[in-house]
């Protein structure tokens, strides 16, 4: 576990390099989601998160459930610098036969817990995974991370009202509140306002932090697991993060940069 | 026109900006694909007709129904893998139970995703939605066709789907090529077999086809546009003609194209049939070439199955 804060935001920047590297190299991808959850994924691999990357499957772990399936380039590199895989198979990013692809395929790569890629899917996962574990006394604790379009989907909400009512207090389910989602703003094509308050109508607790700070991510997942009731931790990103011309862009949503952007945005992820 | 090589999606975008401006009561939906799904630019244009509903398919299906139970033609856009993936009781009982005027159309369809992966490629909206009584389903092979397809099932009263790609295609028929909905088009006439393909599997098809006539083996190709209402008096005569069918789809073995034949050729005229499709599997990240190679949907593929179906007869 590294507990260092300047040491984890070296390594978030290290990812963000990673991801803009591996989009480019594959010539499609989702560069703004997986720039701005990259802080999220270092503060769960590298600090919070009970795990072991040479045992995927030890049964005490922490689960991380990816909802949001397209920002997994950030998931993947934080799980080779964890010491999942070699560094250098990131650079199979969504190559025929690859482990790593497009979007995460749970038989291809069984250590990302759940394939996703369809939206509003996986916290129904997340809840299933969380109260097999309190069926089995397992005390490890289930994260999820959901996006704004996932709270598009009707899904999402159905997820929301049972863990509500079944006090599902090992859950944690962190929001990627970029404000963007495929076509626009999220303002624009479906806004969530007021999302906190719409999470406590369903009997949910909600912390609010700015989730590219690690430290405030950390924090609220040690105070979340105290929580005796389902938490959402809404997590207001930065899309495109540490790149000055894909921050708050959706038009970086879903495209691969072009040679000279990639070496522009690596220069500036590199000073 | 546009360039040579382009999607049946775009085809689709364009023809659905052109009738907008005669067809007043059309109305466009999308769930936050619209430009992925090219109704942008009608999006542009008639804003007031254009609902975007965010990423929430099932009630994008269900608001169509009611638009189209109010009277109007409702349109609804995006991956064949949302709808109709997870909107099939939408379908089923908004749009097909109340026989309203609902045209799904669906892009992304087949594996030419590519680098996507499994869940982005639909390989069984066919089968799923030739199961609902009153939908019509149709799957055209080129930008052209995709063009007079748009224009057809806007023609009529009704359910129903319209089947794109993604993946720019060379176009293969021309502008006027009869287009009529039922009615398979054959593009080829050969005594030793037929091949009946759709989608992008046509251009597969009669690549097949020529590379056959060195071997001497002369197929007939038969584009199948329309996968229900099938044109069953078209298949069952080259049935007869040819006694050996190879379909071809971009779609599961199980429920498609082949499936159709199939069951329509056992009731009235059985012959040996070979079937061009994926195999029961889920798709996977690659370029378009490794993944319709891999998936044996390429044109060596389709020559096998014909030479294997001829030695059956
Ligand atoms: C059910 C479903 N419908 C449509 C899509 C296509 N799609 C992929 S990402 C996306 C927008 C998602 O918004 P968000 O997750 O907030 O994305 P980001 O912040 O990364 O831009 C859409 C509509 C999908 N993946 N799943
Ligand atoms: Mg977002």
């Amino acid at each position: 576990m590294v507990k260092d804060i300047k040491k984890l935001e070296k390594i978030a920047q290290q990812l963000r390099i990673e991801i803009i590297k591996m989009i480019t190299n594959a010539g499609s991808g989702h560069p703004a989601g997986s720039l701005g959850i990259a802080d999220v994924m270092t503060a769960l691999y590298f600090n919070v998160m009970k795990h072991d990357p040479k045992k995927p499957k030890w049964n005490k772990r922490d689960r991380l459930i990816l909802s949001n399936g397209h920002v997994c380039p950030a998931r993947y590199a934080a799980m080779a610098y964890a010491g999942y895989f070699p560094k250098k198979e990131l650079m199979n990013l969504r190559k025929f036969g690859s482990k790593l692809q497009g979007h995460p395929s749970y038989t291809d790569f069984p250590a990302i817990e759940s394939s996703s890629g369809p939206l509003g899917l996986n916290l129904s996962i997340a809840i299933g995974q969380a109260l097999a574990l309190k069926m089995d006394k397992n005390p490890a604790t289930v994260y999820c991370v959901t996006s704004d379009g996932d709270h598009n989907e009707g899904n999402t909400w159905e997820a929301i009202m049972f863990a509500g009512n079944r006090k599902i207090n090992n859950l944690i389910n962190i929001i990627d509140r970029n404000h963007i989602q495929l076509s626009g703003k999220t303002k624009n094509i479906m806004p969530l306002e007021p999302l906190k308050e719409k999470y406590l109508a369903f009997n949910w607790s909600v912390i609010v932090i700015n989730g590219n700070k690690i430290s405030e991510i950390i924090k609220a997942c040690e105070r979340a697991k105290k929580i005796k009731k389902p938490v959402a931790i809404i997590a207001n990103i930065i899309p495109g993060r540490g790149v000055s011309f894909m921050e708050g862009k959706s038009e970086w949503h879903g495209k691969a940069p072009k040679k000279e952007q990639a070496e522009q945005a690596l220069k500036q992820l590199t000073r | 026109m546009k360039e040579k090589n382009t999607s049946t999606r775009e085809g689709f975008g364009e023809a659905i900006f052109e009738i907008a401006k005669k067809k007043k009561d059309l109305i466009v939906l999308t769930a936050d694909l619209r430009e992925s799904t090219k109704v942008d630019k009608f999006a542009k244009k008639y804003p007031s007709r254009f609902i975007e509903c965010g990423v929430a398919e099932q009630n994008m299906i269900g608001l169509a129904a009611g638009l189209a139970l109010a009277g109007k033609t409702a349109v609804t856009t995006s991956f064949g893998v949302f709808t109709p993936g997870r909107t099939l009781d939408q379908i089923k009982i908004n749009v097909c139970y109340n026989d309203v005027d609902v045209k799904i159309v669906a892009t992304h369809c087949g594996i030419n995703v590519g680098k996507d992966g499994a869940t982005h490629q639909a390989l069984t909206d066919i089968a799923v939605m030739r199961t609902m009584p009153n939908m019509t389903v149709i799957s055209p092979c080129d930008f052209i066709e995709a063009k007079k397809a748009t224009k057809a099932i806007l023609g009529m009263k009704g359910p129903c789907y319209l089947r794109l790609g993604r993946a720019k295609m060379r176009i293969v028929t021309k502008e006027k090529d009869r287009f009529e909905i039922g009615k398979a088009n054959v593009l080829m006439k050969g005594k030793d077999a037929t091949i009946i393909a759709t989608g992008y599997m046509v251009e597969k098809a009669l690549k097949a086809a020529f590379l056959l006539k060195k071997d001497k083996i002369h197929a007939s190709v038969i584009n199948c546009h329309t996968i229900k209402p099938l044109d069953k008096k078209t298949i069952i005569e080259y049935a007869k003609k040819t006694k050996a069918i190879v379909t071809a789809e971009e779609h599961e073995v199980n429920g498609g194209l082949g499936g159709a034949i199939a069951e329509l050729l056992s009731n009235n005229f059985p012959v040996p049939i070979e079937f061009i499709a994926v195999k029961d599997k889920f798709g996977q990240s690659g370029t378009i070439d490794e993944l319709y190679k891999h998936y044996e949907l390429d044109e060596n593929s389709i020559t096998k199955a014909v030479k294997n179906c001829i030695k059956r007869k």
